[in-house]
C-alpha cells in the first residue's frame, strides 16, 4: 500500500524553490567574480614581497671576515639592518626593481676573481681578489649611503682605502683619473642582456678623489663577505658621492689622464654628472635632494652637504662651480 | 490584481562582486605595511602600486565602452562609473601617500616638487582633470548639467590616463616596458573609439 501523500502544504512553492537556486548561483558568481578581479589586480601589482636573497652556491670566499678594527673614519649613526642593506639594491644587471639583485645575483660567481690594475701607472698589477685580503688589512668604514633617489642607509662596510692599492702601482705623473670597470657577463648578468646602459658598468674619480682616506674598496658588510646583490666580491665605496658612483664588482682599475667615460653620466648626462657629490642645493630633474628617506625611519631628514662629510672633503672642490660641475 | 514584480537586473552579483574585489589592492598593502612586508622603503612601495592601480582602473573604465562596441556586450557599460570611481579613489590615496606619509605636509617642498618635477605635474594635472568627472559622476550631476555638457565633460576621461602614462614613463628610471604596455592598451582602446566615431559619421553622412 502507498504511503500518504504529503499535504500541499509541505511541498516547497515552485518560485520559491527557483529563487533560492537563483540565489545560490549568484552567490557562487559573485564569489569567484569578486575573486577573479581581485586575483587580477595583486597581479598587476606584482605581488612584490620582500624576498629573502637566495644563498650563492658559487661563493666559496670566507663567509666571515677578519676586521682590523674600528675606523676613525666610522661615523657613530645606528646602521641600517643587514636585511635592508640586501634586499634593496640598485644594480641593474641583475633587474630594475629594488628586490631583483637580491633575488638574481645569486647567479654570479665572484670567485675565482682577478681585479686588473694598469694604465698610468709603473707597476701594473693583475691580482686575485682574495690576494689583496693578505696585502691590505680589513677596516670596519661605518659610512653613510646616499641615493640619488633620495633614499639613504647607514653601511658598516668591510674593506681597505683604494689609495692604499693605488700607492703599491706607483702611479705616474699622467695619472689625472682612475675609472673604474664592473664585470661584463650577460650569461650570468641578465641584466646586461638588454642595451638599458651601455655596459660595462664604468664609474670614474679624480686621483684626489680616490686616494682620500674615506674611499675604500670594499670586500663585505657587517662581518660577513659581500652579498652578489651588494656587489660581491669587490665594490668602491666613495661615501660622499651619490650611490651610483661606487661602481661593484670590479674587474678593472685604470688610471688615466683624461677624465673616463662613465656609464650614467653617458646615459642621462643632464641628469648624472661625473662628480655627482652629495648637494641639497643642486636638484636631480627627478628627485629634490634637499631631503632623504633615511630606510627605517619614518621622517625624511635633510640632506648634508657631502653627505655629512663636507669636512674631510670640501677642501677637494675648493674654487669649484659646484651647480656646473654636479 | 496582479501584482508588479520588480525586474532583477541581469547579473545582479557583477556590480558588488566587482565593488569587492576591487578592494583588493588596498587591503593587501594595509596587511603588508602591517606585517612590515612592503620590503625596505614601504612608503615608496605603497605610493607606486596605488598610483599603478589608479591607473589600471582608468584604464579599465576606459575599456568599457569598446567592449560594447566590439563584443556587443552590455554588462561593461553597468561598470564604467564605479571603475571611474575606483581611478579617482586610488588617485587619492597615491597623492596622499605622497602629501601626508612621503612628505609629510612639507607644503613647500610638495609646491617645488609639482612645479620642477615635470613627471609630477603631470600627474598632478591627471589628478585634478579626475576631480571634475568624480564630482559629476552621479544622475543627478548628468541632469543638471544636461547630457550634452555632461558628455563634453567627461571627454576628460581620454586626457587622464594618457597623463597618467606619461608620469608613469617620466617617473621610472630606465625600465619603460610596464608603462609601455599601459601606453599600447590605451592606445589600442583610443583608436577602437576613433573608428567606431569615424563609421558613425560615415553611416550618418551616407543616410542623408
Amino acid at each position: 500500500m502507498l504511503g500518504k501523500a504529503p499535504s500541499s502544504s509541505e511541498i516547497t512553492p515552485e518560485p520559491l524553490y527557483l529563487r533560492r537556486r537563483e540565489f545560490i548561483r549568484n552567490a557562487l558568481l559573485f564569489m569567484a567574480t569578486s575573486t577573479g578581479v581581485g586575483g587580477t589586480l595583486l597581479w598587476l601589482m606584482g605581488g612584490k614581497r620582500a624576498s629573502e636573497p637566495k644563498s650563492s652556491s658559487a661563493n666559496e670566499g670566507p663567509p666571515s671576515l677578519m676586521i682590523a678594527g674600528r675606523s676613525p673614519y666610522s661615523i657613530d649613526e645606528p646602521p641600517t639592518p643587514y636585511r635592508d642593506i640586501t634586499t634593496y639594491n640598485n644594480f641593474y644587471e641583475f633587474g630594475l626593481d629594488k628586490s631583483d639583485p637580491a633575488t638574481n645575483a645569486h647567479t654570479l660567481k665572484p670567485r675565482p676573481w682577478t681585479v686588473s690594475i694598469e694604465g698610468e701607472v709603473r707597476n701594473p698589477l693583475v691580482v686575485d681578489v682574495d690576494q689583496l685580503l693578505t696585502w691590505f688589512p680589513l677596516e670596519q668604514r661605518v659610512y653613510r649611503m646616499r641615493c640619488v633617489e633620495a633614499w639613504s642607509m647607514v653601511i658598516p662596510w668591510l674593506g681597505f682605502p683604494l689609495g692604499d692599492l693605488i700607492k703599491r702601482v706607483e702611479p705616474t705623473s699622467r695619472a689625472k683619473y682612475v675609472s673604474f670597470t664592473s664585470l661584463l657577463d650577460p650569461e650570468h648578468m641578465p641584466g646586461q642582456r638588454r642595451r638599458l646602459l651601455d655596459w660595462p658598468y664604468v664609474e670614474g674619480l679624480r686621483i684626489d678623489e680616490a686616494v682620500h682616506p674615506l674611499t675604500i674598496l670594499a670586500v663585505g658588510l657587517y662581518d660577513k663577505a659581500l652579498p652578489n646583490q651588494n656587489g660581491a666580491p669587490l665594490r668602491l665605496v666613495v661615501p660622499w658621492k651619490y650611490g651610483f658612483k661606487g661602481t661593484k664588482s670590479i674587474v678593472k682599475i685604470r688610471l688615466t689622464e683624461e677624465q673616463p667615460p662613465t656609464t650614467w653620466n653617458l646615459a642621462a648626462p643632464h641628469e648624472y654628472g661625473f662628480y655627482a657629490n652629495v648637494n641639497p642645493t643642486v636638484d636631480h630633474p627627478r628627485w629634490s635632494q634637499a631631503t632623504e628617506r633615511r630606510i627605517g625611519e619614518f621622517r625624511r631628514r635633510p640632506t648634508l652637504p657631502f653627505n655629512g662629510y663636507a669636512e674631510q672633503v670640501a677642501s677637494l672642490y675648493a674654487g669649484m662651480n659646484l651647480q656646473k660641475f654636479f | 490584481m496582479k501584482t508588479t514584480v520588480k525586474k532583477t537586473p541581469p547579473h545582479p552579483w557583477l556590480i558588488p562582486a566587482v565593488f569587492v574585489g576591487s578592494l583588493t589592492p588596498v587591503a593587501a598593502l594595509l596587511i603588508q605595511g602591517l606585517r612590515g612586508e612592503l620590503g625596505a622603503n614601504p612608503i615608496s612601495q605603497a605610493l607606486n602600486q596605488l598610483g599603478l592601480m589608479a591607473l589600471v582602473f582608468l584604464v579599465a573604465a576606459l575599456a568599457c565602452t569598446p567592449l560594447k562596441t566590439i563584443f556587443g556586450w552590455t554588462w561593461p557599460l553597468r561598470l564604467r562609473r564605479m571603475l571611474g570611481l575606483y581611478s579617482f579613489f586610488y588617485a587619492t590615496l597615491h597623492v596622499s601617500t605622497y602629501t601626508g606619509l612621503d612628505q609629510f605636509f612639507d607644503w613647500r617642498t610638495i609646491v617645488d616638487d609639482v612645479t620642477k618635477r615635470k613627471f609630477i605635474f603631470v600627474g598632478f594635472a591627471a589628478l585634478v582633470l579626475l576631480i571634475p568627472l568624480a564630482v559629476t559622476s552621479t544622475n543627478a550631476a548628468v541632469k543638471r548639467m544636461g547630457y550634452a555638457r555632461w558628455k563634453q565633460l567627461h571627454r576628460l576621461a581620454y586626457v587622464a590616463p594618457i597623463l597618467g602614462v606619461i608620469h608613469f614613463t617620466w617617473r621610472v628610471k630606465k625600465d619603460v616596458r610596464e608603462p609601455t604596455l599601459y601606453a599600447i592598451v590605451l592606445g589600442a582602446l583610443l583608436l577602437i573609439r576613433v573608428v567606431a566615431y569615424a563609421r558613425s559619421r560615415l553611416s550618418v553622412s551616407v543616410a542623408t
